[in-house]
């Protein structure tokens, strides 16, 4: 007979759990209900049903079910939310995530063989997490002649440039953390500092095959910035504006793949380049230069900087989306909110619940996210693809790509632009 | 401060500001288990010494302290990808010190194992010069489609990449039963396969694009450098010792040797793919031609003694000629083994072709060079 816990007393675990209680209960009060009138204090608080919330009536939630909806879709409409979840990094992060299961399980099944497998029950799906794990309690070795401040400072500054970069995608209507009126300007701004970031922390490393790295990073990134920027501009002759929301919403009837497929595909190579995917991953070239400007990076460092690249990638796909696949918009396939919960409440059994703030979501803004994430995985999944089918492209290739052919096939794209709006076919006064 | 007095045979290289030497490898994944310190001026490689020798085990002084029978299991250890391929002149060359000839049925079962182990480093050496050049499906296909020939070459021998297949007097062992039509099935299978690899790897136009007119070994430098195999045979010289010196029933078989003229990268790694489908023939042809039945093994006395005597054998192997030169002084251990081997012979191409080239193009030709830095260090 085996015996699972011998030393087991019903009296003492009675104990222990009354002892937890209690000094869980002593600390919430003492330090939890302080720390959150302190928090409460000093937030600005929105204003709901025409009265201001104070910390007090956020708390009557604990009383009143009731007031829970409302509460939370005020909480929603704070910066903090936009930044920390929805339109920002948590969304982005979650996509992300989504990102490198299913590159490294379509990749394996590309390659006949399964992938993550065994972590988690179904099909290897907590891997991510493992690995996530695994970073985390690695030690971080710095070179001993690194400039260390700089060193340490790289990864970090990658994801904040790169959550820079996510802030400015509109996802739906309305929902943008930075809906500024040169928001394509603010994208070349912000991708800008990529290479320099790149640079600083290979410089930093005090290393050769990271120096190798960066120089190669600083070459690619910035000889395809400039066909970034100009297979833009086509689009933004016609719409005549750089914010993003309004070139969104300027698609309602079609998107701009159609008229300017040319500048399309410069943006979709462009982003391959930046992104350091295959077959553009030269600055990570393992087999020339080991890791490239990674080489030197460990534990979290390097998970930060993957955590970095995955958020680009989301950014820079939903950047094409927004651009050139009309970005929320698209038929209207999510149902419409019930009105008789509205407006009779939920009957459950002799109890009828009135459920005040419903619905929490409007529908335009639950099918523009729906029809903004269909497109954005689909454009991730042509992303991902080449790097089961290419080779990696030399440095002079790459380079002659960039400043020979991109660049004149943008200038193509930008007199097609010019073509449609004198044509008087798009554009204010045009036919569409 | 006076100048600092140096040992004979050193001196102080005057530093350029310009020139950053780089040492690839052991610890590196564009490598393999050598070192090769090149330096670099930008993006151009100026220099490039390959310094081979890491794995170094004595294989060849190890072989002086066993008997003929004994150092067949170590003797493979160099490339275990090939194993077979590199015991066959040792297997060779102690038959004829011993004067034995061996049955029909062992010679061409001897050449079918040894067709399979070159399908099967082929394949290894496709995977790695797939991931070499960033292409992580060309790692795995090949890895994977090779498990097809393991399976039969485990199915001849029983064990999957040590054969010890070879010995002094026939083979091992007999086939199995029904192995033919297995066999036939299996390598039907794997020809259609490494058919499909033209369409995702060598007709690709990025890998064209960046291996053709890399590399470049004219035939003259192919000849005047020694190179051998598939290195040889790309740079327009049509030289396989299975044709020029046919060993076992070589002889008796329909196969051609394949030849490229341009002598690149891109030739180099082709010509090896093409030698997997000339030995998918070979081996159709010699299961149709080999005797149904009877012995495959010529019983050795219990000690064998070579007479005072030296032998010099050499077979085309996955990578080139190899050859085994032994010495025998009567005992029951050999005086001296000396293995020629292919890898060594194609390194001495490396800094010719490596000086000059951007460093993009490191990885490609020196793995097209069709190289095993183990065969080389043995």
């Amino acid at each position: 007979m085996s015996v699972i816990a011998p030393n087991f007393k019903l009296s003492e675990f009675i104990k222990s759990i009354l002892d937890v209680g209690f000094w869980g209960l002593l600390i919430f009060v003492l330090i939890g209900f302080p720390a959150a009138f302190i928090v409460l204090f000093y937030i600005e608080m929105p204003v709901i049903n025409g009265e201001l919330l104070t910390p007090f009536l956020a708390l009557t939630w604990l009383a009143d079910p009731s007031r829970t909806l409302p509460i939370i879709k005020a909480f929603m409409t704070t910066d903090l939310f936009r930044i920390a979840a929805f339109p920002g990094f948590g969304f982005a992060a979650l996509i992300a995530a989504g990102t490198i299961f299913v590159e490294r399980k379509m990749l394996a099944k590309l390659q006949l063989r399964v992938g993550p497998f065994y972590c988690g029950k179904i099909e290897g799906i907590l891997q991510l997490m493992g690995d996530g794990l695994k970073l985390i309690s690695k030690e971080i070795i710095i070179p001993a002649k690194a400039d260390k401040p700089i060193f340490w400072a790289a990864p970090v500054l990658f994801v904040a440039t790169a959550a820079a970069f996510v802030s400015l995608i509109p996802v739906t209507p309305g929902w943008v953390v930075a809906d500024v009126d040169v928001g394509l300007l603010a994208v070349f701004a912000v991708i800008g500092f990529f290479p320099i970031i790149t640079i600083l922390s290979a410089w930093a490393a005090n290393s050769k095959f990271p120096f190798i790295g960066g120089i190669r990073a600083l070459f690619q990134m910035v000889s395809f910035e400039i066909p970034l920027i100009l297979s833009f501009l086509g689009v933004v002759i016609v719409t005549g504006t750089l914010n993003l929301s309004e070139i969104a919403a300027s698609q309602s009837s079609f998107p701009w793949i159609i008229f300017f497929p040319i500048g399309a595909i410069v943006f979709f190579i462009t982003m391959l380049a930046e992104l350091e995917r295959i077959p553009f991953d030269l600055p990570e070239a393992e087999s020339e230069i080991v890791a490239g400007w990674l080489t030197e990076l460990s534990g979290m460092m390097y998970g930060l900087v993957q955590l970095g690249t995955y958020l680009k990638l989301y950014a820079f796909a939903g950047l094409f989306v927004v651009v050139f696949l009309g970005g929320w918009n698209g038929p209207m396939i999510w149902p419409p909110f019930p009105e008789e919960i509205i407006t009779k409440g939920i009957e459950l059994g002799p109890v009828t619940a009135q459920i005040p703030g419903l619905p929490v979501f409007s529908q335009e803004m639950l099918n523009g996210a729906v029809w903004f994430v269909l497109k954005t995985v689909g454009v991730i999944f042509f992303i991902l693809l080449p790097r089961g089918v290419f080779p990696r492209i030399r440095i002079d290739l790459l380079l002659d790509l960039g400043w020979k052919k991109l660049i004149g096939l943008a200038f193509v794209n930008i007199f097609i632009a010019l073509g449609l709006l004198y044509a008087g076919i798009l554009g204010p006064g045009g036919i569409f | 401060m006076s100048t600092p007095t140096l040992p004979p045979g050193l001196a102080i290289q005057k530093a350029d500001e310009r020139i950053m030497t780089l040492n690839v490898g052991p610890q590196h994944p564009g490598s393999g288990h050598m070192r090769i310190v090149v330096q670099i001026d930008g993006d151009y490689i100026v220099a490039c010494d390959p310094d081979p020798g890491y794995v170094h085990r004595g294989e060849e002084k190890m072989a002086e302290y066993r008997n003929y029978v004994l150092n067949i299991p170590h003797l493979e250890r160099p490339v275990i990808h090939d194993s077979c391929n590199i015991l066959y002149p040792y297997v060779l060359g102690v038959e004829e010190l011993l004067g034995l000839e061996i049955t029909e049925r062992a010679k061409y079962v001897r050449v079918i194992a040894a067709e399979l182990n070159r399908c099967v480093y082929t394949m290894y050496w496709l995977a790695i010069y797939g991931i070499f050049l960033g292409h992580s499906t060309m790692f795995m296909w090949p890895a994977g489609d090779r498990e097809l020939l393991i399976d039969l070459l485990e199915k001849m021998t029983g064990a999957r990449v040590t054969h010890s297949y070879f010995i002094p007097g026939g083979i091992r062992n007999d086939l199995p039963a029904n192995f033919e039509d297995v066999c036939l099935r299996q390598v039907n299978y794997f020809e259609k396969r490494i058919k499909e690899y033209a369409d995702v790897f060598y007709d690709n136009p990025i890998l064209i694009s960046r291996t053709e007119k890399t590399g470049v070994l004219s035939r003259e430098d192919a000849i005047r450098l020694g190179t051998t195999g598939s290195v040889l045979r790309a740079s327009g010289v049509d030289y396989d010792v299975r044709k020029k010196e046919p060993y076992d029933v070589y002889d008796e078989l329909d196969f051609q040797t394949n030849v490229m003229k341009s002598g690149d990268s891109y030739a180099r790694s082709r010509i090896p793919w093409l030698d997997m489908m000339e030995s998918c023939r070979i081996i159709r042809d010699a299961l149709q031609k080999m005797p149904k039945s009877g012995s495959v093994r010529v019983k050795l006395k219990p000690n064998p003694k070579g007479g005072i005597d030296s032998v010099y054998k050499r077979i085309e192997s996955g990578r080139g000629a190899l050859g085994c030169y032994i010495v025998s002084d009567k005992k029951p251990e050999p005086y001296r083994v000396k293995l020629s081997v292919p890898s060594f012979r194609n390194l001495i191409a490396l800094p010719h072709l490596l000086i000059g080239e951007k460093l993009g193009n490191m990885p490609s030709i020196y793995w097209s060079l069709n190289y095993w830095p183990v065969e080389a260090d043995r």
